[in-house]
């Protein structure tokens, strides 16, 4: 792609291998202590891991057993939180992106409240959640109270990565939609939107990881209870909550600990690759189009 | 219908979900205000400031220091982007710019995966692994250190896929005329792709500090949490967050206030540091422009 | 080229109707359980949590709801109504004596070191020593020449506070190098550095312990750290653990307090660690 010139001077050269060095060196032990980290919970991890494991129920406090329930309201806590999160993020940010001037007034209120919003520790959500949510709105703990505290909390990962997405999108594309006589409603479902929907799929994925990687937020809001839950309004333990309390609460969980993180990794990668998969069909599908 | 009553409405509502979101931390400071009040109103306020450390349980000498625990999050938080920020930056350069396109979908997925391994594993390996191997330095292994550490890792997918997304928004075009200039591979990452990568690679940092200042669980198992100031990397410290984890389900009414002023206290530093940064950012958007 | 999006929307709608119809399929069923909610303690959530489980079985008509969170919140949630029954690993204390606390089984603490640590045992006087900082090295109790890492519980905690009583230290006298959290934490700190000292539960101890973590649980005042040593009274630090009630708790409420304190959950106090109360 980028060519790196024959005729550059030397020292350019030099430099541009320097960069490769380091950058790849960077790259590289990122990659290198993380591999380090899953390594230990494959191997520790790994033996327990079972049909039985991911489907049975969470018996001796989670030392034997399996993760069944958990994994069911895991899986609900998600659906709530995206439910509410994703309209209220990707409008927050599409209004900023294509509606308000940047720098006005407007939007840096909004901006700045978000930005403060991502700095609210994890653990003031989780008590706010229990206050606002499981008291104040009486939904008690339950599966629906800590989807919408976690929504709260990945809000502004949506709001800021869907804005990276949208003014990361062609200059040209906005006037060009205008001058065929567009509204700008129709420019936002026809061209922005799609133009930026693999963004908007990083920008939900990053949420999701994040949603699904939180302990502490839910540890006070959805609660403990590992039964199967049959509605929203009951309260459910999520994964992370579920290892937390292997690794820290309960004497000899380690084992049973590492297993639910080697499942939440699992999980979070399944849903990655259905966000990329998704990404890549609807790439392939805009090129087809516009071709 | 007319087509700008639509776009009316749209706009409306869009405007509604932003004014929302932008309003939600507002409800959360309320609900921490009132949750602060008690402690504020006993006159207790000046102690959080004057204290030596922190030890609000004790019956003979109790002490409400916050100072110790603000700047142990402060610290903690700008050594971890000190470390993650050169390492997610240099890596989504790497990315663009040097990684075979066919590598860079896995780069992209081992890193998306990263950001989903939870708080607790991080902890755990630290307290595990990295603590240890810092006690044989120099004990007792639970510092200021190995919280950073365990932060910046925590926090690098962030800023890599952000600088990623950033560098990709970069137009080939821009780069492509820098080659064809016959300006070097490093020349247009330095003058053009960084450059203008410049706000998002920004915005991704800022939600990196966020992260890094709330996170709790992670810091609580490695830091050491005592309540004063560090005097050397090896120290163990005390962020605020750690505190509210370690002691919220344990407070008594009063203690309880303490610790919900605390969290108030934190957030409205942050709010400080976010408007001092947007405020340069925005001082800066003109100039560069 | 609109479908996508419009298949994105419809994807959104069928989950908000999906989770309206999950909200409501509880009420279907007919008749609605009746509902005990108990909060507090982490260390008497997991035992609670099991004997709930076995008390549904064979009482379908009731759901118990177990959270966990610190003994003070639930405490305070009983107070509040928040919850019918509080957990606490903790005696009451004087301005909380409008509650009233039913044992449900006893817990001892025992003080852990590293395993490759010689020192066999401590007495008080030593660990007030050792916590208050006039013994810094390991040198001075026949050890290596080490610096002592002390490990002290966070405030508040209930462990800390059995300590303290022991001890009739101050929480402002203790010179600690590491504050921890959970039981685990401690083990954890304790297990990755030779030179630690740490306090937690007997049971926790002595089953990590067994399975081989790098600690050792040893004797306090020359009482080896045995769940017998609690249970026949010779251990010097315990502590109750508790179901906290405030004025009459509802009958339903009130019959699976009466199981907890009955023997038939000590087979699951035992499998947790704990020593049940003599009936």
């Amino acid at each position: 792609m980028l060519n790196p010139l024959a005729a550059a001077p030397r020292r350019a050269r030099r430099l541009d291998r320097a960069i490769a060095i380091a950058g790849g060196a960077a790259s590289f032990s990122t990659l290198a202590v993380f591999g380090w980290i899953v390594w230990d919970l494959i191997r520790l991890g790994l033996p327990n891991l079972s049909w039985h494991f991911l489907t049975g129920e969470v018996e001796t406090a989670g030392r034997s057993g399996g993760i069944g329930p958990v994994l069911v309201s895991t899986l609900l806590i998600l659906l709530c939180c995206l439910a509410v999160a994703v309209p209220l993020g990707i409008g927050c940010a599409v209004w900023l992106s294509e509606f308000v001037r940047r720098g006005s007034r407007a939007s840096r209120i909004v901006t700045g409240g978000v930005d403060l919003l991502a700095s609210v520790p994890s653990i003031v959500f989780g008590l706010f959640g229990m206050t606002f949510f499981c008291q104040v709105l009486g939904l008690g703990f339950s599966i629906l109270s800590g989807g919408l505290t976690l929504a709260c909390m990945i809000l502004p990962i949506l709001v800021r990565t869907t804005l990276l997405a949208l003014e990361g999108l062609p200059a040209d594309l906005r006037p060009g939609a205008a001058a065929l006589g567009l509204t700008r409603t129709t420019t936002l479902r026809q061209v922005l939107l799609p133009t930026a929907l693999p963004g908007i799929l990083v920008a939900i994925t990053l949420g999701v990881g994040r949603a699904l990687s939180e302990t502490a937020a839910l540890l006070f809001t959805s609660g403990y209870s590992t039964r199967w839950p049959d509605s929203l309004g009951e309260s459910g333990r999520a994964l992370s909550v579920h290892i937390y309390d292997l690794a820290m609460n309960i004497p000899n969980g380690s084992p049973n600990a590492s297993a639910s993180a080697l499942v939440l990794l699992v999980l979070i990668l399944l849903i990655n690759l259905t966000a990329t998969g998704l990404t890549e069909r609807w790439t392939r599908h805009l090129s087809g189009t516009t071709s | 219908m007319s087509r700008s009553r639509t776009d009316r409405f749209v706009q409306w509502s869009l405007g509604g979900l932003a004014v929302l979101s932008g309003g939600l931390v507002l409800l959360i400071v309320v609900f921490l205000l009132l949750g602060a009040w008690p402690t504020i109103q006993s006159g207790l306020l000046s102690h959080l400031l004057t204290d030596e450390t922190w030890r609000p349980g004790s019956d003979r000498d109790p002490q409400f220091g916050l100072l110790p625990m603000l700047a142990a999050s402060f610290l903690v938080t700008a050594l971890s982007i000190g470390i993650a920020a050169p390492f997610g930056v240099a890596g989504a350069v790497f990315d663009r710019f040097y990684l075979p396109p066919g590598f860079r979908r896995w780069n992209h997925r081992l890193l998306e995966l990263l950001a989903g391994v939870p708080s607790v594993v991080f902890g755990f390996w630290g307290l595990t692994v990295l603590v240890p191997a810092i006690n044989r330095l120099h004990p007792p292994g639970q510092s200021l250190l190995a919280a950073s550490l365990v932060l910046s890792l925590m926090i690098l997918p962030t800023v890599a896929l952000t600088s990623q997304a950033a560098l990709r928004a970069v137009p080939e075009s821009e780069t492509l005329a820098a080659a064809g200039l016959g300006l070097g591979r490093a020349r247009t990452i330095f003058s053009i792709a960084l450059p203008a990568a410049k706000s998002g690679i920004g915005g991704g940092i800022l939600l990196a500090v966020a992260r890094a200042i709330g996170e709790t669980m992670a810091v609580v198992m490695v830091c050491g949490n005592i309540a004063e100031f560090p005097s050397s990397l090896f120290d163990p410290v005390r962020p605020v967050t750690s505190t509210i984890a370690l002691e919220m389900g344990y407070a008594s009414a009063d203690h309880k206030a303490l610790l919900y002023t605390a969290g108030l206290i934190l957030v409205l530093a942050v709010a400080a540091l976010v408007g001092w940064l947007a405020f340069r950012g925005s001082k800066n958007v003109p100039a560069s422009g | 080229m609109i479908w996508p999006i419009n298949l994105v929307k419809k994807r959104f709608l069928l989950l908000s109707l999906l989770s309206l119809a999950l909200t409501h399929c509880g009420g279907d069923k007919g008749k609605t359980p009746t509902q005990i909610t108990l909060t507090g303690s982490s260390t008497v959530a997991p035992l609670a949590a099991d004997a709930a489980k076995r008390y549904e079985t064979s009482h379908p008509e009731v759901r118990i709801d177990v959270q966990s969170g610190g003994s003070s919140r639930g405490i305070a949630d009983t107070r509040s109504g928040l919850a019918d029954l509080g957990m606490a690993s903790r005696a009451l204390k004087p301005d909380e004596n409008d509650l009233t606390a039913h044992r449900i089984a006893m817990d001892g603490v025992c003080v852990i070191v590293h395993r490759d640590n010689p020192v066999a045992g401590f007495d008080k006087q030593q660990l007030i020593d050792i916590y208050t900082g006039k013994i810094e090295n390991w040198k001075a109790l026949g050890g290596p020449d080490r610096e002592i890492v002390v490990a002290n519980k966070a405030e508040g905690r209930a462990t800390l506070e059995v300590f303290l009583d022991y001890t009739g230290l101050d929480s402002a006298d203790i010179q600690a190098d590491v504050v921890v959290g959970e039981n685990q934490q401690a083990i954890k700190t304790v297990a990755g550095n030779p030179a630690a000292i740490g306090y937690v539960s007997i049971g926790a101890a002595v089953s990590e312990a067994e399975v081989g973590t790098p600690i050792k649980p040893v004797s306090c005042d020359g009482v080896p750290p045995t769940t017998e040593a609690v249970a026949n009274g010779e251990f010097p630090i315990t502590r109750p653990l508790q179901i906290i009630t405030k004025d009459d708790p509802s009958p339903a409420a009130q019959a699976f307090l009466d199981y907890l304190k009955s023997a038939e959950i000590d087979d699951l106090v035992e499998s947790h660690l704990y020593v049940p109360i003599s009936h």
